[in-house]
């Protein structure tokens, strides 16, 4: 019988390697200093807001200037449920998923009405309703912010050292959760519709696949992962604000550089997108303004030179992939007897 | 007749909005090109005044002589380096390149001037205002500005629709490829297009320095108020968009006299509100 | 003999990696009609597209007026006197009639054809020259698409299937109107499936088959059968 194969001998590396990093990084707690974690959890939540952005526009053809709403959605349901109901913190991050994409769903049916950049601002536009209504919002800090409660803090775990480890592992097991979720989904049925959409979305739609019935689902579910990744970095850093939950420099502004650089519409784009960005911020950390100045013009510079990205270089130049996410098809031998 | 004063100065405001808008509305009309930069390069143009303003010493109106070609130039440069390479039919490329601009400015200005607040000083004119009725009061200068508006607003369709170089905007953007065929340089025609954006930006970020506080950051604020007044008053028509400026100054100026904290949030809501009910808007332009 | 007005010498044209033009030889002189005919797909339109600068060369020369004007941009190529009636007519739909003879004239060259001409040779244009655009019948449009041409003093108007989608009569109309314009001093490439009007019209005809001149020769001295080989390939 013919089948649909995935694999190819680059992704066979590419998955080899991935499991083997999996595993070292697992064991990160016990061969990486403090600092080291930090940044390493920092990556991981890059990477996955990364991908999620990706997904949205790289392959339903969404650009989002706000997801950032997400994000401060994340926060701020945790800040509540644990400051409010007491609620466990790592519990409140895995209900805030369902709960953004809940939220997606009446934001979706008005943004989608605008088109193309219209579309980008009026997601932009939700995101500052966001920030606004939070600031209204006095039991959990208003304008100035609020601080997770110390109680809520040793709930998690004993010591710091034990709490420091718990997000770290958080971080990776979320992030490994986004990109396998991803995977499934483009390996899918759907997923294909979805590449299809990326590569030319008027001849996808004259072969009957209901475009915008899958944009509105990708993006319910970008938001659900986004919603619980910004859980996640809210409760690390132990404090939000209105500002920073949704900033659009942090959360929409690097996670467009990191896709644009990395290279959009691939799913290996963002993780090199993500390496590049945190090499870069080592080196430069010091310039401030200067140093955002420098990745807008490496960002269009990318954009008008090599619109695939790093990743899409290397990969076009070599023909790999890091995951299999091909589609070849394998021919059954003539003697079969099958008729078509 | 506190309510009345307030519908006033929301009014007065939305002459503004409309002008962040025409910019906008005015590009996307020409090339479908939305420039996500278009707040920065208002702030832009504040930053340029104040410039002009402490080599020269003179009034921001005044100066507004020297800043408008300043701008225009900038803006035809801008097109004919950068943007003119990003048109085409993929919807990413403009975006994300006019959102790096927008990056790039921001933090240029940053850091030329630091974050510090500014403001233009345009002298008594500021505070001086003229009753119209029992208890009713307009600002001098609010009103220069909304007249100004209009002024622009008038001028910018008198152009299209009188002009050759109007009826050159028009048929490239209809059909590029036959407009070259008239012996039209598509890359010039966007580039002026570009350039005459600039020069109502270059007036809207004068009236904005002398109006208020300005500092690099406040670039996306006035994007989204471009944005909203022109999907407010509807897609295609510049004197909806003018009637959806002042629909969004009024709201803000309603929210602002319910809550302070509720000025930005009004707008934001109404204007969710005609997206949700009505999203060509008011006045679209029936044609297609 | 003077030097031939347009030369095409032998051009090769891509659409990315499909080749549609082979080798196309073609001349055309002062004061001439030359029709190209051929089949849907022959490559009758890149031709005139190739000449009026839309689509670059892959390979060949043209000369006008004994310039090379191979990798001249389409803009450029009106101002030295060449103009072209798209295929469709592709009139401004966002101008008045009167705005697109207007814009026709923005590159205008010194010459005979101002607005008042072009109105004495198409009246039904001036009764209408108010109108948007897409309110003209398809006869109409067509003649305005002539007219917007015409607007810019061309030496060569290049006509790219002037009949497509029109009604015999309207056909023959415009036709009659096309000595008109020669007696200007201008010279013409019509482009059709229409054999007969063409072979009215022209002197020398050229029959395009698959991106290949298949035959070439004077309206009167070739026979039906030479033309039907040319044109079907058979």
């Amino acid at each position: 019988m013919s089948r649909v194969q995935h694999a190819t001998r680059s992704s066979q590396i590419g998955v080899a390697l991935i499991a083997v990093a999996l595993v070292v990084l697992a064991l990160a707690p016990f061969w990486a200093e403090r600092a080291t974690l930090r940044l390493l959890a920092e990556i991981f939540t890059f990477v996955a807001l990364a991908s999620l952005w990706n997904l949205l526009a790289g392959y339903a053809g969404l650009v989002s200037v706000g997801q950032q709403a997400f994000v401060g959605l994340g926060g701020y349901f945790l800040f509540a449920l644990v400051v409010l109901l007491d609620a466990h913190p790592v519990a409140a991050i895995f209900i805030a998923g369902p709960v953004g994409a809940l939220v997606a769903v009446p934001v979706a049916a008005l943004v989608f009405r605008l088109r193309g950049a219209y579309f980008a601002i009026g997601t932009w536009v939700v995101a500052e309703v966001f920030r606004l209504l939070a600031s209204q919002v006095s039991v959990l800090g208003g304008g100035s912010g609020i601080s997770l409660p110390a109680g809520a803090v040793i709930a998690m775990a004993a010591s710091r050292q034990m709490r420091e480890f718990e997000i770290y592992w958080l971080a990776l097991a979320l992030t490994a959760l986004v990109l396998a979720a991803m995977v499934a989904l483009l390996r899918s049925r759907h997923g294909l519709a979805l590449t299809a959409i990326r590569d030319n979305e008027l001849a996808a739609q004259s072969n009957g696949i209901d475009v915008w019935r899958i944009k509105f689902v990708v993006y319910v579910l970008t938001a659900f992962g986004t919603t619980m990744i910004g859980a996640l970095i809210f409760l690390t850093k132990l404090r939000i604000s209105p500002e920073t939950a949704f900033s659009v420099n942090d959360w929409t502004a690097f996670v467009i550089f990191i896709t644009v650089i990395g290279g959009i519409g691939r799913i290996e784009g963002p993780i090199i997108g993500t390496i590049v960005f945190f090499v870069l911020r080592q080196a430069l950390a010091d310039l401030g303004s200067f140093y955002m100045l420098m990745m807008g013009v490496v960002a269009i510079v990318v954009m008008l030179w090599a619109p695939k990205g790093l990743w899409g270089l290397i990969a076009e130049r070599f023909g790999w992939q890091a995951l299999p996410l091909q589609r070849h098809l394998l021919l059954a031998p003539r003697d079969s007897g099958a008729k078509l | 007749m506190q309510w009345g004063n307030v519908i006033i100065q929301g009014v007065l405001i939305g002459g503004l909005y409309a002008m962040f808008a025409a910019g906008l509305s005015l590009i996307f009309g020409v090339m479908r090109l939305v420039n996500i930069a278009h707040g920065d390069l208002i702030v832009l143009a504040a930053y340029v005044a104040l410039m002009v303003r402490q080599a020269l010493g003179i009034d921001p109106l005044t100066s507004l002589i020297l800043v408008t070609p300043i701008m225009a130039a900038i803006g035809y440069a801008l097109q004919r380096g950068l943007l003119n390479r990003t048109l085409g039919d993929d919807l990413l490329p403009p975006l994300l390149v006019t959102f790096g601009l927008s990056v790039i400015i921001q933090n240029g200005l940053l850091e030329l001037f630091t974050a510090d607040s500014r403001r233009l000083q345009a002298g008594a004119i500021e505070i001086q205002t003229f009753q119209v009725a029992e208890g009713l009061w307009i600002g001098v200068l609010p009103f220069i500005q909304f007249a100004v508006a209009v002024i622009v607003i008038a001028a910018l369709q008198s152009l299209f629709y009188r002009t050759p170089l109007g009826r050159a905007f028009r048929a490239t953007s209809d059909d590029q490829a036959v407009a070259q065929l008239m012996g039209l340089d598509t890359r010039h025609v966007f580039a002026m297009a570009m350039a005459l954006s600039l020069a109502v930006i270059a007036i809207a970020g004068v009236f904005l320095a002398v109006r208020a506080n300005f500092d690099p950051a406040i670039g996306p604020a006035r994007l989204i108020f471009g944005f909203e007044a022109v999907i407010i008053g509807g897609l295609g028509n510049m004197w909806g968009t003018l009637a959806g400026g002042i629909i969004l100054g009024v709201s803000q100026a309603i929210g602002a006299q319910i809550d302070p904290g509720w000025q930005l949030l009004a707008g934001h809501i109404v204007f969710l509100a005609i997206l949700a009910v009505r999203p060509q808007g008011l006045f679209p332009k029936v044609s297609g | 003999m003077p030097d031939p007005l347009l030369e095409v010498r032998g051009i090769d044209v891509f659409y990315g990696d499909f080749q549609a033009l082979f080798g196309v030889l073609l001349c055309v002189n002062a004061g001439e009609v030359v029709t190209v005919i051929g089949a849907n797909g022959a490559g009758k339109s890149t031709l005139l597209k190739s000449i009026a600068g839309l689509m670059p060369l892959g390979r060949g020369d043209i000369l006008f007026d004994g310039a090379r004007i191979s990798a001249a941009a389409a803009f450029d190529v009106v101002k030295r006197g060449i103009a072209l009636v798209p295929e469709g007519r592709r009139l401004f739909p966002s101008l008045t009639v009167e705005e697109n003879l207007l814009i026709g004239g923005q590159s205008r060259r010194p010459g005979p054809w101002t607005l008042k001409r072009v109105y004495e040779l198409f009246p039904v244009l001036a009764e209408r020259r108010r109108l948007p655009a897409p309110a003209l019948s398809g006869g109409q449009q067509q003649m305005a698409a002539i007219a917007r041409a015409l607007m810019s003093n061309p030496r060569l108007l290049l006509c790219d299937e002037i009949s497509l989608g029109l009604a015999p009569i309207v056909v023959r109309d415009i036709y009659e109107r096309l000595p008109a314009i020669v007696a200007e001093g201008l010279s013409l490439i019509v482009v059709e499936q229409d054999i007969a009007q063409a072979l009215k019209a022209a002197r020398q005809v050229y029959c395009l088959q698959e991106g290949r001149i298949a035959l070439q020769g004077q309206a009167g001295e070739l026979t039906r059968e030479s033309i039907s080989a040319a044109y079907f390939g058979v």
